[in-house]
């Protein structure tokens, strides 16, 4: 555990002390806004729906953008022996880098409160839909950022990590716009799979256990891939 | 025992990387890994640090297997990967303290360990500074200074001189030395001198097998079957070669005297005589009975260089 909150420390303390985090921060908080304002006052409604509609769309960007280094800047520099060898299991150093991109995304969620606390002063607004908006938020955010952290072990050239995360958080998405040509008993399972399906609860403010379920057994799923790909090395 | 390695194996596909081989390595032995690049130093060195695994065989590090109990042998090593990865967007200070938090250093005594690494490693005046901004030389004492962060009883270190100049690289070795007086030490390089100053055992390694093991006086005595000395006299008036002959063969262990050349009236000729016997007080006696005049004498020490080749290239 000491190990995962040092690399975790150390990463974030990465993302500050280059551009990176803020212009993470500026560019998301920024299209966000854009999005939400522009139609709020057309809808004429107090509510956020329209903020959590856009805001999963946007992760399919940053989600593979914040954590297409973690990894392969590792590999390409060859820092990644020095971690390997040192007394601390591959999950830790997963788990560690993952967190430290799920940090960051949180943080740039921190400034979009400004629009709940606009639209508090415009009208009344339901808190439930809200909080549980931003979980599913939260929760999107880190199963897109586990499968960044699953694309960045797979290569040492960022860009290329960036390339293959997006396509992999993509496919994710299209998944149900297929579901029409699927056979029946494939098209609950593609349904399932595809995460557009979850964001219409988060849109809604809702988490149901099935949302839960799908978030975790992917952000594990991607997170164990990841140590199997980075302790791999040893027996190649 | 500090080191225990038995029969390991590396393959890479059809490529044998090291090939069965077996040391053991005493505490306070510093060992050189010598070898032409590729011939399996670095693979040995990163299964020695849980990098790699190896194909088969064992190693034994301070009793523990490096299989069962890797978290506990890489606690007990200190380790400078071959090029010297560092991150290049962290200053030095807080790079030796993370390292000195994943090596398990004591809490209260993290600061005090980077301390006096940076004092050690002669890092004082850098330490603020990003490490992608440090010269090579600094950037080489950041990777000992992280690599001796816990004190670990083991020191393995791949290729350590590596692209420094010469005085920097007489200081590292000095470190090295320095060092080697209270660690198990294993360097790895291709550089033969650098043997001969800092090591007092060497392997050297071909094709990722052990081609020779032994002190670098033990490799370089147990070598060659004669002394070879040479000789520099005034050519004598009246003596030619074949009569010089005859007056040195008289010497006891004496086995064959050679003409190199003769220039300008003065003769350089070789001789060689068994192993471990110095000739050379008798060969200035006889000098001076015939009244001859001795220009040079001197001993040729085989070099490691000579070992090294004729082992390396031999086997290809």
């Amino acid at each position: 555990m000491e190990n995962i909150i040092t690399i975790f420390k150390k990463e974030l303390k990465s993302y500050f002390d280059s551009a990176m985090a803020y212009i993470i921060i500026v560019v998301f908080v920024g299209l966000l806004g854009w999005f939400f304002t522009s139609s709020l006052f057309l809808v004429n409604l107090a509510t956020l729906r329209s903020f959590f509609e856009t805001a999963p769309f946007l992760l399919l960007f940053f989600g593979p953008a914040i954590t297409m280094r973690l990894i392969s800047e590792e590999k390409k520099s060859g820092t990644i022996e020095l971690l390997a060898t040192k007394p601390i299991q591959d999950y830790e150093i997963i788990i560690g880098k993952f967190l430290s991109a799920w940090a960051l995304f949180v943080i740039a969620l921190l400034p979009t409160l400004i629009y709940y606390f606009t639209i508090t002063i415009l009208g009344d607004i339901e808190i439930g839909p809200v909080i549980g908006g931003y979980l599913g938020l939260i929760l999107v955010g880190a199963v897109f950022i586990a499968i960044g952290v699953f694309g960045s072990t797979l290569t040492e050239n960022q860009v290329v990590a960036f390339i293959i995360s997006f396509l992999f958080v993509f496919i994710l998405f299209i998944l149900d716009k297929i579901l029409m040509f699927a056979p029946g008993f494939l098209a609950s399972i593609l349904e399932y799979i595809s995460i557009d399906y979850h964001f219409s609860n988060i849109a809604r403010g809702v988490i149901d256990t099935r949302d839960l379920i799908y978030y975790i057994s992917a952000i594990v799923l991607m997170l164990y891939l990841s140590t199997v790909v980075i302790s791999k090395r040893r027996w190649a | 025992m500090s080191i225990i390695v038995e029969n390991l194996s590396k393959h890479y596909g059809h490529l044998k990387a090291v090939d069965n081989i077996s040391f053991e390595i005493h505490h306070g032995e510093i060992v050189g890994f010598l070898g032409p690049n590729g011939a399996g130093k670095t693979t040995t060195m990163r299964i020695l640090t849980s990098y790699l695994s190896p194909t088969s065989g064992e190693v034994i590090i301070e009793g523990k297997n490096i299989r069962e109990q890797t978290i506990e042998t890489r606690r007990l090593i200190g380790y400078l990967p071959e090029s010297n990865p560092l991150y290049s967007d962290m200053n030095v200070l807080d790079y030796l303290e993370f390292v000195a938090k994943l090596q398990g250093v004591d809490k209260t005594k993290i600061s005090k360990r980077v301390r006096e690494m940076i004092g050690v490693c002669g890092l004082n005046e850098v330490k603020h500074m990003d490490i992608g901004q440090l010269s090579k030389g600094y950037r080489q004492r950041v990777g000992l200074a992280q690599a001796m962060i816990h004190d670990p009883k083991i020191l393995i270190m791949d290729e350590p001189t590596s692209g420094l100049d010469p005085n920097q690289i007489v200081e590292i070795r000095n470190l090295i030395r320095q060092l080697g007086k209270e660690k198990t030490v294993i360097l790895s390089t291709h550089i033969l001198p650098e043997v001969q100053a800092t090591c007092n055992r060497v392997l050297i390694i071909n094709k990722g097998k052990i081609v020779a093991d032994g002190t670098p006086s033990e490799l370089q005595s147990g070598f060659h079957g004669y002394e070879r000395i040479f000789v520099e006299i005034e050519k004598p008036d009246g003596y030619d070669f074949e009569m010089l002959q005859v007056k040195f063969n008289s010497l006891p262990t004496i086995k064959q005297i050679t003409l190199m050349y003769e220039r300008d009236g003065i003769l350089r000729m070789k001789f060689e005589a068994e192993k471990g016997t110095d000739i050379r007080k008798q060969i200035y006696q006889i000098c001076k009975e015939n009244n001859f005049s001795l220009i040079e004498l001197h001993r040729e020490q085989t070099s490691l260089e000579d070992v090294f080749h004729q082992l390396t290239l031999e086997a290809a």
